[in-house]
């Protein structure tokens, strides 16, 4: 039997560049952006790193795509793409370096340039080359349409009609878009109502405008070592780093759209993905042994079927759940009110996870290669307590999770990872 | 004896009430309405309709070649009769096919090709398919009176439903519609001159000779089918060719399908074998650079090929276009401007590699576990059987949306696109989206039929595949 990787790395320092349609910056603004400020964060300098990983979903890009940017003078570097699973796979194949003991000390560098194409949503293809007649082949950004045949199929399965099911969707917009308006560095800060939701254009029915997110681009960026060695390079958190309790990644044999078989209203990559790390980790209770959760929202139904996939909930219950405000922090009377709930009653479910409390994919935004190690980013912020605003900090947080699936419903490229405080 | 074995016929879903063009234009209102291929429709596509119609019931591997009417054809250079023989999944060896095109009357031509060759034993059974997809000005004379509709007939020497009993043909070098190339509408000549020295003249003359011929009168047919431009010309040729217009002609459809070029006398024709009894004589004339005539003799045959869509399921089966300009975005008759997107993109080897998929709508039926899929894999989704396949046909099942979305932004003339995924049983499930549809009657556990389409224009090529459809009629 293998071992576990729990505990073995630890994050020694992490980056975040600006994030949004940046039409002044390109690729190498950010990726320079987000490794000196990692680097800073850790308090190490450029020259000690041995090796690097980089995760690019969407172009051609090699090692070099970071190697020219940052002049790393002729070190290893790797690039990596699984879909939007892409910025934890880079993190994942770092570690197994270090825990090899290949390597020492590594930087991890996930990244997006999106907003070079001349049109909204992602550039044409996807998960691979599609075919030209029976693929998505002239399907430019055809992901709103993939999900949404998952919230048709849901609200069907489950008896939610239209009306109903489009307002359990938009209390997930709405609360993501309350968190991503009290974080400084989300692509889209705004508060939205459950009506604006509701009464968007649609995008692809049943989804609406604000049933999707963004289209950003960005970078993030780890310096990672062995747990034993942080006190050799951890400069600046000698005692609050991160440890990494379990990665799971997950990929499916993409037959979902082909086969009878695959009901669309779970999501089975997810399902297996968590499962690797939660066993890695020793979570057998997601939604109580967790303080919070990044998860993948790129469309809102996403979400809304992770918790249930991901355990946070009973398959079908994801209603109760969401109602019972089980994925927002306990005291948000503000958000309460957005929500259409009484503002001073205590929350009817008990055992609250908050998730995506950076705003998530929706409205922080979604640089496909970077959003993994995005979404460790702010796990590793939160559990430092170092949130830009005290209003969006959680108390005392020790344990996160992130997750990404690429692809689409039927075809998944899903990753998984806990981090927390050492023990 | 040689003679026509079965029909079949196509009348496109959507129609445009000649009220909207007569708004549009504020032109006098010639009333009824005409056929309107979809966007995704052209005479290829059409003809694959009408040649499936007439397949119905037989064996596919009987057929020895196919001939393709048209004035439309969506190649100028590259044979379009192979392609809409491989969609209708016949033979591959031992097969010819053909285009016959420039003329109105490519359909009796190529009638008179496959009679031949039965007759000249280079074959026993050959289908005739002729489709149009004609483009008329817009706010021409020829803009309310062209339609779109596609007819076929298998001609054979046995199980013969209409016996060939006489024809009688002229060819005749005349002006009077042309398309040179690089035209993108048909041009023509005054009009009197136009009828009365060409249409006229000419199709008198081939009738005459047909009767004097066989020493026939008008009273001796049971049934007149011929050409005409318009409505009333047609009304005034019955009359000089002495036919009784109550009784005896048959209608040509302009009031519900409008003139459709090389398709409109064998739709005629089909229309009529719909009702036409055992014994009955119809007299087929057909117009154009010249005239062809038929005299056909129907026989007992005819009442083992009746269950077919044919002129009169299709005809009951229809959408009313909302408005004129609905029409100019079907037929692309302006300059769009879309979002901004990357241009349409195919490749045509890997069309190629995958033709028995793309053309022919084969999915593979894995030997181990019974499960169908499609695309074809190297190894089962299901058992993870590796290369143990035979090929099954998708295109003639009929399956049940199992989920659906309203794509409002997807790179399509039409939207939304519905996007859906289809359950054939046998484990299969489609991706693929859905035309001919109002989209408020789209909804989960329908019923829906697969249609062959031209899809996009990627390398510069027509991309046919098949979507799913509402079961038309």
């Amino acid at each position: 039997m293998a071992e576990s990787m729990k505990d073995k790395i630890a994050v020694i320092g992490m980056g975040c560049s600006q994030v949004g349609e940046l039409w002044n910056m390109d690729a190498d603004d950010l990726i320079v952006d987000a490794t000196y400020k990692a680097l800073a964060d850790a308090g190490v300098e450029l020259k000690n790193i041995e090796a690097a990983w980089v995760g690019v979903a969407t172009s051609c890009a090699t090692g070099a795509s970071i190697s020219s940017p940052l002049q790393l003078q002729y070190i290893p570097v790797t690039r990596v793409e699984n879909a939007c699973a892409t910025g934890t796979e880079a993190i994942r194949n770092a570690a197994f370096s270090v825990i090899a003991k290949v390597y020492d000390l590594v930087l991890v560098v996930g990244y997006e340039k999106l907003k070079d194409s001349g049109f909204g949503g992602l550039g044409r293809g996807g998960v691979e080359k599609p075919h030209p007649v029976y693929g998505d082949g002239q399907a430019v950004g055809r992901g709103p349409g993939h999900y949404a045949l998952t919230a048709t199929r849901y609200f069907h399965r489950y008896g939610l009609g239209p009306e109903e099911g489009k307002g359990l969707l938009a209390k997930i917009s709405v609360k993501s878009h309350y968190n991503g308006f009290r974080n400084p560095s989300a692509h889209l800060r705004r508060e939205v109502s459950l009506d604006t939701v509701i009464n968007a254009p649609i995008i692809s029915w049943p989804l609406g405008l604000y049933d999707c997110c963004g289209v950003t681009d960005g970078a993030a960026a780890a310096i990672i070592c062995r747990t034993e060695d942080v006190k050799t390079y951890a400069q600046n958190h000698k005692n609050d780093y991160i440890t990494i309790k379990g990665i799971g990644i997950s990929i499916g044999p993409g037959w979902g759209k082909q086969s009878m078989e695959y009901d669309f209203t779970h999501w089975e990559e997810t399902e297996r993905a968590t499962a690797q790390a939660y066993k890695m980790a020793g979570i057998t209770d997601p939604r109580r042994e967790l303080d919070l959760a990044e998860v993948h929202d790129c469309f809102s139904i996403s979400e809304l079927i992770v918790y249930e996939s991901a355990g946070y909930c009973e398959k079908g219950k994801a209603k109760d759940y969401i109602n019972g405000g089980a994925f927002i922090q306990a005291d948000q009377p503000r958000l309460r009110g957005l929500l259409g709930d009484k503002e001073d009653e205590p929350l009817p479910m008990e055992g609250q996870l908050p998730v995506n409390i950076s705003g998530g994919l929706k409205s922080f935004g979604h640089p496909v290669g970077a959003s993994g190690c995005r979404e460790l980013y702010e796990i590793y912020t939160q559990i430092q307590g170092k949130a830009e605003l005290p209003s969006r900090q959680l108390k005392t947080p020790k344990l996160g999770m992130t997750h990404n699936q690429g692809g689409h419903p039927g075809k998944f490229m899903c990753s998984s990872l806990i981090a927390g405080l050492p023990e | 004896m040689v003679g026509i074995t079965s029909y079949g016929a196509y009348i496109p879903l959507y129609r445009l009430s000649r009220d909207e063009i007569s708004r549009a234009w504020s032109r006098p209102n010639a009333g009824g309405e005409k056929a309107v291929a979809n966007v995704d429709e052209d005479s290829i596509t059409m003809a694959v309709e009408a040649v499936i119609d007439c397949l119905t019931g037989m064996d596919r591997e009987l057929i020895d070649g196919l001939y393709l009417a048209t004035t439309t054809a969506p190649y100028k250079e590259k044979l379009c009769a192979s392609i809409v023989a491989v969609a209708a999944d016949l033979r591959k060896e031992q097969f010819f096919a053909a285009d016959f095109t420039s003329s109105v009357r490519a359909g009796t031509m190529a009638m008179k090709a496959s009679i031949d060759a039965i007759k000249g034993g280079s074959a026993k059974k050959v289908i005739v398919a002729a489709s149009d997809r004609r483009v008329p000005a817009p706010n021409s004379e020829f803009e309310p009176l062209f339609g779109d509709s596609a007819a076929a007939f298998v001609f054979g020497d046995s199980d013969v439903a209409v016996n060939i009993e006489g024809n009688y043909s002229i060819s005749s070098e005349f002006m009077d519609i042309w398309r040179r190339d690089g035209d993108k509408f048909p041009r023509t000549w005054e009009d009197r001159f136009v009828l009365e020295e060409g249409y006229q003249k000419l199709l008198q003359q081939a009738v005459s000779g047909l009767m004097n011929k066989y020493s026939l009168t008008p009273k001796d047919f049971t049934k007149a089918i011929f050409y005409a431009p318009t409505a009333r010309s047609h009304a005034a040729m019955a009359r000089s060719l002495g036919f009784d217009a109550k009784t005896q002609v048959q209608d040509p459809m302009f009031a519900t399908v409008g003139n459709t070029g090389t398709a409109f006398v064998p739709m005629m024709l089909v229309a009529a074998l719909e009702e036409a009894k055992p014994g009955d004589k119809l007299l087929l004339a057909n117009y154009g650079d010249g005239a062809d005539c038929y005299i056909l003799v129907v026989t007992e045959q005819i009442e083992n090929i009746r269950d077919r869509r044919g002129i009169k399921r299709h005809l009951a089966s229809k959408s009313i276009l909302p408005n004129y300009e609905k029409y100019i975005l079907f037929r692309d008759l302006m300059e769009w401007e879309f979002e901004r997107r990357p241009p349409a993109a195919s490749s045509l080897s890997w069309i190629w590699r995958d033709r028995a998929q793309v053309y022919r709508l084969h999915g593979q039926k894995c030997r181990r576990c019974g499960w169908v899929q499609f695309p074809r894999q190297r190894v089962c989704i299901n058992c993870q059987a590796k290369d143990d396949f035979e090929d099954v046909s998708i295109a003639d099942k009929k399956g049940n949306l199992f989920t659906f979305t309203h794509d409002e932004r997807a790179m399509v003339p039409i939207l939304p696109e519905i996007m859906c995924e289809i359950d054939f049983g046998d484990g299969l499930r489609l991706y693929c989206p859905m035309t001919d549809r109002d989209p408020e009657k789209v909804e989960i556990g329908m019923s829906v039929e697969m249609t062959f389409r031209n899809i996009h224009e990627g390398a510069d090529a027509h991309n046919y595949f098949w979507v799913c459809r509402p079961i038309r009629c």
